[in-house]
């Protein structure tokens, strides 16, 4: 075991892994991600604590994480490489680790510019595969950047994100491998929505082998309403949401529960694609939804292991 | 080149409203060609102060380059004249041309921008941060360290679509532009080595020529 994580040991297990995102809260109450937490502890194996996710700012990823610890939760922490240089990243990792927090999630975060401090200086002094291969050396050879020797074990099971649906389509699996090949122990990836896209780039996963070589989380956002598929399909970076989808949002007479039945579906398709080991849930503020749709998915009770 | 623009008017008129008279000095290198601060801008800008205060007395003048020393003293036989000079130069030159007359207050007209290149007429672009360690053979010619919003080393991002960066439709997405430049010049395999960590430079930086300097040192004139 590279970390011991609960979540690292399911997949290893070969058992189908459920996470979800919890956002931690624009403000310093507690109740708000132990709420979360409470809605989603019996259904899912370990919760995303988001990162400033766009850029906005929240209370700290690595907060949230020990908030959902003490409930007796498993965290993934969020860090992106936006708001941090390589020595905040690393003291970060450290305490972490010293907190107990085993899963960790290596991103580049969506620029500040999309934020609530669109002036702010953007970081971005290493990238997410240069951070994905710090947190490696760090676990594996207990060395810092710099090669200096970390006193202490640093148990991280590795994730890192990845977008079929970004450009340029056929580099996208050249740059999976990179994440792989740095030390990405696990893939989220970004929510979807055109499933003929996706098929054809786990083709391409599958034919480079990488399936073999990491844990291939596949990235679902259930929708409310036609209003937020709209709102996906224009202003959401990196996300392709086919026409068929917001018709279906917009014809349907209760579109939540169109929503649902949009995700169980591909919940569905994703069952039969070959290489798939686990669904990620990112129901930004529809959080509730995720036991109902995980229940019927047939994907409860979740397995102990 | 060096890429500015000018500030604007009511900003200036706030720096240099407690000089009656004032030299304004365009620079003739870069700020000519980007049209931010050359002769006719300088006119322009001198005719539009004194059209808001007719007491102003604004004379006017352009050095080749206000960067270079010899060209900055040139001066030096106006500046005695003038309670303040308005450089119309980039960030450099108004701070070489303050370093020189040190009892002068020398303030900037312009908003120095970036080093870069006019794409179309009235356009320019960034396209180098100076970073001290040039990776443009390997990523086809663009340069991903200034061109890509985030300064990744190993993009794309997953931001990027049909060939923009996340951060604006009107920019290119700096890592499809290597992607395809490395493509077309067959050099893809670049993009698959191990992730090398940058080195930033120490700022202010210095370069050093110890080779110019012990010629320097060893000359008799």
């Amino acid at each position: 075991m590279k970390s011991g994580s609960n979540l690292e040991r399911l997949l290893e297990s070969g058992q189908f892994a459920v996470t979800a995102e919890a956002g931690p809260p624009k403000g310093s109450s507690p109740k708000v991600v132990q709420r979360k937490g409470e809605l989603l502890k019996l259904c899912c194996d370990a919760l995303n604590v988001t990162d400033n996710q766009t850029a906005i700012v929240r209370m700290s990823s690595l907060s949230g994480c020990v908030l959902l610890k003490e409930m007796g939760m498993e965290p993934v922490l969020q860090m992106v490489v936006r708001d941090r240089n390589r020595l905040a990243l690393q003291s970060d990792i450290l305490g972490a680790a010293a907190l107990g927090i085993r899963n960790v999630l290596c991103l580049s975060g969506d620029h500040q510019k999309f934020g609530n401090h669109p002036t702010a200086k953007g970081v971005y002094d290493i990238d997410s595969i240069q951070f994905i291969q710090m947190v490696k050396a760090m676990r594996d050879e207990h060395k810092f950047l710099n090669g200096e020797e970390i006193s202490g074990d640093v148990p991280f099971f590795i994730g890192a994100a990845a977008n079929p649906f970004a450009d340029p389509f056929e580099f996208r699996v050249t740059r999976l491998a990179k994440k792989v090949n740095a030390g990405a122990d696990f893939i989220q990836t970004q929510g979807i929505f055109d499933m003929p896209k996706f098929i054809e780039w786990m083709k391409m996963v599958r034919d480079r082998g990488l399936d073999k070589r990491t844990h291939i989380l596949a990235g679902l956002i259930p929708i409310k309403s036609v209003g937020m598929a709209r709102y996906m399909r224009n202003n959401v970076s990196g996300l392709s949401v086919p026409k068929e989808i917001v018709d279906r949002m917009a014809d349907a007479k209760e579109p939540k529960e169109e929503g649902v039945k949009i995700c169980l579906e591909t919940i569905e398709q994703l069952k039969e694609v070959d290489g798939i080991h686990g669904i990620h849930i990112m129901a930004v503020a529809w959080e509730d939804i995720v036991s109902r749709i995980v229940e019927e998915a047939g994907l409860m009770p979740r397995p102990v292991v | 080149m060096i890429i500015a623009e000018q500030k604007a008017l009511p900003e200036i008129q706030d720096m240099v409203s407690s000089y009656r008279k004032i030299l304004i000095v365009g620079c003739g290198t870069c700020m000519t060609f980007c049209s931010a601060g050359g002769p006719e801008e300088v006119n322009k800008l001198a005719n539009e102060l004194v059209a808001e205060n007719k007491d102003m007395v604004i004379d006017k003048t352009t050095t080749p380059r206000q960067c270079t020393e010899k060209f900055i003293d040139r001066l030096k036989d106006k500046v005695g004249d003038y309670e303040a000079i308005l450089s119309m130069a980039c960030g450099n030159g108004v701070q070489a041309v303050a370093s020189r007359f040190p009892d002068k207050p020398v303030l900037p007209a312009l908003n120095t921008q970036f080093i870069g290149v006019e794409k179309e007429k009235g356009v320019w672009t960034e396209n180098c941060l100076a970073c001290g360690d040039c990776i443009l053979w390997r990523t086809g010619g663009v340069c991903p360290v200034t061109r890509c919003a985030k300064s990744l080393l190993n993009g794309a991002c997953g931001g990027a679509s049909e060939g923009n960066c996340e951060v604006s439709k009107d920019r290119p997405c700096a890592w499809q532009e290597i992607y395809h430049a490395l493509k077309r010049l067959n050099m893809l395999h670049y993009l698959k080595g191990k992730p090398q960590v940058k080195d930033w430079p120490v700022h202010p930086g210095r370069v050093v020529r110890e080779d110019l300097r012990e010629i320097e040192a060893t000359r008799v004139d």
